[in-house]
């Protein structure tokens, strides 16, 4: 089975956001592999070692994110795929249709990604890819069994569970509680290197920009308002109930 | 000079860091009231390939160079010393004499399982009376038929209640003086060797250490290591990377205080401020900080010439002698940054303190470091780099 896991590098949920100049501060700061996806190149692997076939990283980034590739690698999958092309580089319009120009002339059985990226969290990604493509989608999975040519897979709904049938090729977006992400290994760190590991470009993809232009425009980044301190009543009970209520009344504004 | 890790080593520190926040850090409590030892752990980190890291990968090890070890040794100290010390033991003391010295069935015997996890190893040469004097062992070995009778008894040996085999030293010969020392490769069960009682340490709990002995024990000649009179040569070749294993775990024990230290005195508030904003304070933490930054370049350093296969015993002293000194100091000033709570089994750095005085006194006491260090101020230093001896055959 050719599994394909879609793999964001983010930052590390750790780290504290910093603004300069109109844009989040890079300076200092440590990248991991997306939580999310890390639950997708765990179970990607499991797959592998239970049917065999391969394990191909597929990532949209910069220099920086083929660390977050090798540690897949680390892990076990078997080869990377890195568009590193700043022309390229835009919001979900433009790294779907990205992903889909990679990915339409290879073969494939299972796509997976993470359910949402951790940075800008919109989990648009995996749905617009599986559109692109035009195959079935099940997203927020926290368990999938393959069984030949049909797929078994346990969603996340807001706290309730579906269980949806389905088969390949299909994509899916891993959820928490889908599996623990083992460490990478240091013999899988030393092997990592040797994993090919292939960087395309615009014109490898024979891709226009221009048409894969992001179609939104980001007009400021600012910090959410600090919050101010709580307010305590005090006095007697009776009065602190009607005090409360004028407040959630005038000033809260929310009765 | 700069730490510019390569990207492997770079992953295999956030991995070894991730591992020991996760893996490691929640058994550190449970470790130190019960004083066990971490079998399960160790099992685990040989499956992660953490306990054969600089080992062969012909010989089921890792194969990754010495500096991703002592990164190792750093990281997991940080978070447990007595991990930290495992590891040096089992890799410098346990994997290396056999990997250097073993002859092919004695690699094949036990590397594997040892770089696996499946086996730990021990280096048993102190005794009651042969310390820094090591020359002076008492132990003896008698060839009788197929078997080296051993007798004697040994003191103060890491992992001693968890190990598998132990690198064990005794004399064949004693008109040859330390050339009459011979080395063996000692299994746990065998007859006439018994583990003795385990010692109730400081610090460092968790990490079995014992006294060993020996009774007619029965050790096949099979299990000799090298050659009749060859031991003393084995025990002293791989101080350097042992004394170096120990100054990362010192170090880790001085940053992992230290950020304990960093974090309290931004909490703890007095005076109507946190602590931190008190210069006294920020002073102390500052020079913390400072002696600490030299000692990571001291150890690194030593560490950078062992990789690049160079003499670095004189190094290797000074990054020993230098960063478990300043482990004792950066410990003792952590707790004054905590004050009363400090003292309290409640928070870590007691611990921490505990843990970092025995990294002054074993892997050669920093008394024996500093005549190492000045043995090579009186030799040409120009030539010392090139020099195959270590310098302390007469030590």
């Amino acid at each position: 089975m050719n599994i394909i896991v879609c793999l964001k590098q983010t930052f590390d949920t750790e780290e504290k956001i910093v603004i300069e100049n109109g844009a989040i501060s890079e300076d200092g700061v440590e990248f991991i592999i997306n939580p999310y996806d890390e639950y997708a190149v765990e179970e990607a692997i499991k797959l592998r070692d239970e049917v065999g076939g391969e394990v191909t990283l597929v990532t949209v980034g910069p220099d920086r994110a083929e660390t977050a590739l090798r540690t897949a690698l680390a892990m076990g999958a078997d080869r990377a795929v890195i568009v590193n092309d700043e022309e390229l580089f835009g919001d979900q319009f433009t790294t779907a249709k990205v992903l889909a120009t990679v990915l339409k002339d290879r073969e494939y059985d299972l796509i997976i990604a993470g359910n949402m990226a951790v940075d800008n969290g919109s989990g648009q990604i995996g749905p617009r890819l599986a559109e692109e493509l035009n195959i079935p989608q099940v997203t927020t999975i926290t368990k999938i069994d393959v069984d030949g040519n049909k797929v078994t897979c346990e969603r996340d709904v807001e706290g309730d569970l579906e269980i949806i049938e389905t088969t390949l090729p299909v994509l899916v977006t891993a959820q928490q509680g889908l599996n623990e992400p083992r460490y990478p290994s240091l013999p899988g760190i030393m092997k990592a290197k040797k994993k090919p590991m292939e960087r395309l470009d615009a014109s490898d993809l024979n891709l226009d920009p221009a048409a894969v232009q992001s179609p939104t425009v980001v007009e400021e980044i600012y910090l959410p308002a600090k919050k101010d301190a709580g307010k305590i009543l005090s006095g007697d009970l009776a009065d602190q109930v009607k005090e409360l209520v004028q407040l959630l009344h005038n000033e809260a504004k929310v009765v | 000079m700069d730490l510019y890790l390569t990207e492997e080593q770079e992953m295999m520190r956030r991995m070894v860091r991730d591992f020991a926040r996760e893996e490691i850090a929640p058994l550190v409590e449970s470790m130190e009231e019960t004083d066990e030892f971490p079998l399960a752990l160790i099992r685990k980190m040989g499956e992660y390939g953490l306990m054969g890291i600089p080992t062969p990968e012909e010989w089921g090890g890792t194969e990754a160079d010495f500096l991703s070890y002592i990164i190792a040794i750093h990281e997991i100290s940080k978070v447990s010393p007595a991990v930290g010390v495992i590891l040096s033991v089992h890799t410098s003391l346990g994997i290396n004499p056999i990997l250097y010295f073993g002859n092919f069935e004695q690699k094949k015997k036990y590397l594997p399982r040892l770089a696996g996890g499946h086996y730990i190893g021990a280096f048993a040469l102190t005794e009651p009376n042969a310390g820094s004097d090591a020359a002076k062992l008492r132990t003896t070995a008698v060839k009788q038929g197929d078997n080296y009778i051993l007798n004697g008894s040994k003191i103060f040996i890491t992992n001693a209640g968890a190990a598998d085999i132990f690198i064990t030293f005794a004399i064949t010969d004693k008109d040859k003086g330390t050339k009459g020392i011979s080395a063996f490769i000692v299994e746990k069960d065998t007859p006439g060797f018994s583990i003795g009682k385990a010692e109730k340490k400081m610090g460092l709990h968790g990490s079995s250490t014992c006294e060993l002995i020996f009774e007619n024990a029965e050790v096949p000649v099979d299990n000799l290591l090298g050659e009749e009179g060859m031991g003393f040569t084995i025990a002293m070749a791989n101080l350097d990377v042992g004394r170096i294993g120990i100054a990362a775990q010192a170090l880790g024990i001085a940053e992992g205080a230290l950020e304990h230290a960093i974090a309290y005195s931004k909490e703890r508030k007095q005076f109507g401020k946190p602590i931190s904003a008190q210069q006294a304070i920020g002073f102390k933490l500052a020079d913390m900080a400072t002696q600490t930054e030299a000692a990571r370049l001291l150890v690194y350093r030593a560490a950078t010439l062992r990789n690049e296969g160079l003499n670095c015993s004189m190094e290797a002293s000074m990054a020993k002698r230098f960063s478990t000194d300043n482990a004792m100091k950066v410990t003792t000033e952590a707790i004054q940054v905590f004050g009363g709570y400090g003292y309290s089994r409640e928070y870590p750095v007691e611990r921490y303190f505990r843990d970092a005085k025995v990294t002054q006194i074993y892997e050669g006491t920093n008394q024996i470091q500093r005549l190492v260090i000045s043995k090579y101020l009186l030799v040409d230093k120009k030539n010392s780099r090139e020099l195959k001896c270590n310098g302390l055959q007469t030590i």
